[in-house]
């Protein structure tokens, strides 16, 4: 109050005295507000903003793959080179992939599962919490459940009779899917809430309008639900590849550093912690990273244009 | 075309009753209004004819078929929607082709249609807009299009000009009275706005909390409430109600009984006779009773029968509202003529009841029913 009242009296008595002491009191504002968020300057800073910055350098610098020489700078001479290398155009398309696995599917069971949950049952509210709860599953405990389900030995698939060679997560064909599998669970909840949420403000009233109009059900769905829940849609979309373009911890436990190019789960982060830590070339990886960051950084913004421009179905 | 019956119908929501017990039949053609304050049930009984509610009891029939079991679509009803419920994603246009294009009709009869119903409402430039392009009273007519289109059984409106500002309301409500009369389609319309209820209904329903209190004509039901309630709820302001005693005058301290009769209605400080015709219906009744008078019956006289005083003095143009509070500390509404001697706020004055015997209205102070049986 104070603050937008004080200008406007400073401006109807413009006496130097009072413009030098609003001045100081703006200061003293700026201050506290710089107080306030040092907390989180110093962390992002720390862990956010300083590796994102030192990305950019080490992409400069190209570490000889013999142990113990020192990295010498290349400029952008290593750029090129690394963006058409096999192991990275692999490893983008085996992330490709993976995302049109996972996206469409757990946005279609996300939407489904909240079409069912939008009926005012009893008893509905403890299916919510159900449906909503891979949100908060770990990625480590989930993998490690999917991880026993899908074991050769003590898994469910034996259990049902199904005992493919070589075992889902050793198979060149089966390993992805089976990590596809479980991110699709795991996105589950997130797709769910999104789609329940955008559920929320479809009003009940242009669906009982189409419904006395003539609609059954299903026209009802894709002729008023659907088209309603776009930006909706979209939105999950967009976020949920964004997710899928940074699968890590699956790939990680169930398949592990060996195995990932060999059973084409080869993802990107995976791709590029592997280049890091175990190939220790820290400037390829370092330009891996500044490409994912492009892609994301393009999806995100394709997003914000979306929004910004879209239809207003304001009634 | 069809008449609309409900018969003993009954829907509950858990614990509540929304609508209790309701009997009422809808002849063809006619405008029906469902009148009440919110919560009263009329909305739930609307929707129980669309077919958006199900019935607990009793049966809806449109014509001769009974529809509690029948699916919205094969009702073959129109509503329109208090929010108009228009799609939003589709032109005006399409929005009105929709019905249409649920019921399998061929192109060149939707197009026809369309244009007809678009005419009909003067909507024949908006046809290409989008629904959050439009005002509030283009939004409100698209809906009557959509629902006058497929020329229903029945028309359901539920509160259909509420979102509408005053000026607009009061022509769109003429509108609606006349593409009703000229398409002579039995309507079920609700509204809470008496005044839309006195102008518009053919009949209405008065109902309260779920119960159904009067059905008559607006002149019927302005002229003989069948209960307190309906006294109260139509007019504006409402009908004065005082509660009273029914006295024979000479045991009771009486003035100005003059030769008009000897029974009295007496509370505090008053004792008000009734006329001859009045006193002879409802004699016996009682002895606790509610009088009910409306405010243009009565005036400030210094013969007056009622002791009061004045607590606030409204002027609304053409008529003054002089608010009054008797001895008992019943509010008592006077209505004046602009012209009238407007009184001083606190001053002391004496109120007077028309001799017509039509003025009077004596309700059973426990029930609330009209005594005398008019």
């Amino acid at each position: 109050m104070t603050a937008i009242s004080a200008p406007v009296e400073a401006a109807r008595e413009p006496k130097a005295r009072d413009r030098r002491g609003l001045r100081a009191r703006l200061r003293k504002e700026a201050a506290l507000a710089y107080l306030l968020l040092l907390p989180a300057l110093v962390l992002f800073g720390a862990f956010s903003f300083y590796p994102f910055l030192r990305n950019f350098k080490l992409m400069l610098y190209q570490t000889p793959p013999v142990p113990g020489l020192p990295a010498h700078y290349v400029g952008l001479h290593q750029i090129v080179p690394t963006l058409t290398s096999t192991q990275f155009t692999q490893s983008l398309v085996t992330t490709i992939v993976f995302v049109i696995l996972v996206v469409p599917i757990s946005l279609l069971l996300g939407l489904a599962l909240a079409v069912a949950a939008h009926r005012k049952l009893k008893g509905m509210a403890v299916y919510r919490v159900i449906f909503s709860s891979t949100v908060v599953s770990s990625v480590a405990v989930a993998s490690v459940v999917f991880g026993t389900l899908l074991n050769p030995v003590v898994g469910l698939l034996p259990w049902l009779g199904i005992n493919p060679t070589p075992p889902a997560l050793e198979s060149t064909t089966w390993a992805l899917p089976s990590v596809a599998l479980i991110t699709i669970w795991q996105f589950l909840g997130l797709s769910f809430i999104i789609m329940s949420a955008g559920l929320q403000s479809v009003p009940d009233e242009l669906l009982e309008a189409a419904r006395i109009d003539g609609a059954g059900s299903w026209t009802r769905f894709w002729r008023m639900t659907v088209p309603l829940l776009s930006p909706t849609i979209f939105f999950a979309v967009v976020v949920s590849t964004i997710y899928a373009f940074q699968a890590f911890g699956a790939v990680d436990i169930l398949i592990g550093p060996q195995n990932a190019v060999r059973l084409h789960t080869n993802v990107l982060i995976y791709n590029i912690l592997n280049t890091l830590q175990i190939e220790s070339n820290p400037g390829s990886a370092a330009i891996m990273a500044t490409a994912l960051f492009l892609i994301i950084l393009g999806l995100t913004l394709l997003q914000l244009r979306f929004l910004e421009r879209r239809v207003s179905y304001a009634r | 075309m069809a008449q609309v019956s409900f018969d003993g119908v009954t829907k509950r929501f858990g614990e509540t009753t929304a609508v209790d017990d309701l009997t009422l039949s809808v002849p063809d053609g006619e405008l029906l209004v469902l009148l009440g304050s919110s919560g009263c049930g009329k909305t739930t009984a609307l929707r129980l004819v669309a077919g958006l509610e199900e019935l607990s009891d009793g049966t809806v029939s449109i014509g001769d078929r009974v529809v509690n079991d029948i699916d919205p679509k094969d009702r073959d009803v129109a509503m329109v929607f208090q929010s108009y419920a228009l799609y939003p994603h589709l032109s005006v246009g399409k929005n009105i082709e929709f019905p249409l294009r649920q019921r399998g009709v061929d192109k060149e009869e939707r197009a026809a249609k369309v244009k007809r119903a678009a005419e009909t409402l003067g909507l024949g430039e908006l046809l290409g807009r989008k629904p959050a392009q439009l005002s509030g009273g283009q939004r409100q007519r698209v809906a009557l299009a959509r629902a006058i289109v497929r020329e229903p059984l029945v028309f359901l409106m539920d509160e259909p000009l509420s979102n509408l500002d005053a000026a607009l309301r009061v022509q769109t409500r003429a509108d609606i009275v006349e593409l009703q009369s000229r398409l002579r389609t039995t309507t079920l319309y609700v509204t809470h706005d008496q005044v839309e209820a006195m102008t518009m209904g053919h009949r209405i329903a008065v109902m309260s909390n779920g119960k159904l209190q009067q059905v008559a004509t607006p002149e019927d039901l302005y002229a003989r409430p069948s209960n307190a309630f309906v006294a109260h709820f139509l007019g504006s302001p409402g009908m004065n109600l005082v509660e009273g005693m029914l006295v024979e005058s000479g045991t009771a301290d009486v003035e100005g009984a003059g030769g008009r009769g000897t029974l009295c209605v007496a509370f505090a400080g008053a004792s008000v006779p009734l006329p001859a015709p009045v006193a002879d219906r409802v004699r016996g009744s009682g002895p606790d009773v509610v009088l009910g008078m409306r405010p243009e019956s009565l005036r400030l006289s210094p013969d007056g029968s009622i002791a009061a005083t004045v607590v606030i003095v409204e002027l609304l143009g053409a008529e003054t509202h002089v608010i009054c509070s008797t001895e008992t500390g019943a509010r008592v509404i006077v209505r004046q003529s602009a012209g009238a001697a407007k009184p001083g706020i606190g001053e002391a004055v004496r109120i007077e009841v028309d001799d017509d015997p039509r003025a009077y209205h004596l309700f059973d102070s426990s029930t609330g029913e009209r005594l005398g049986g008019s």
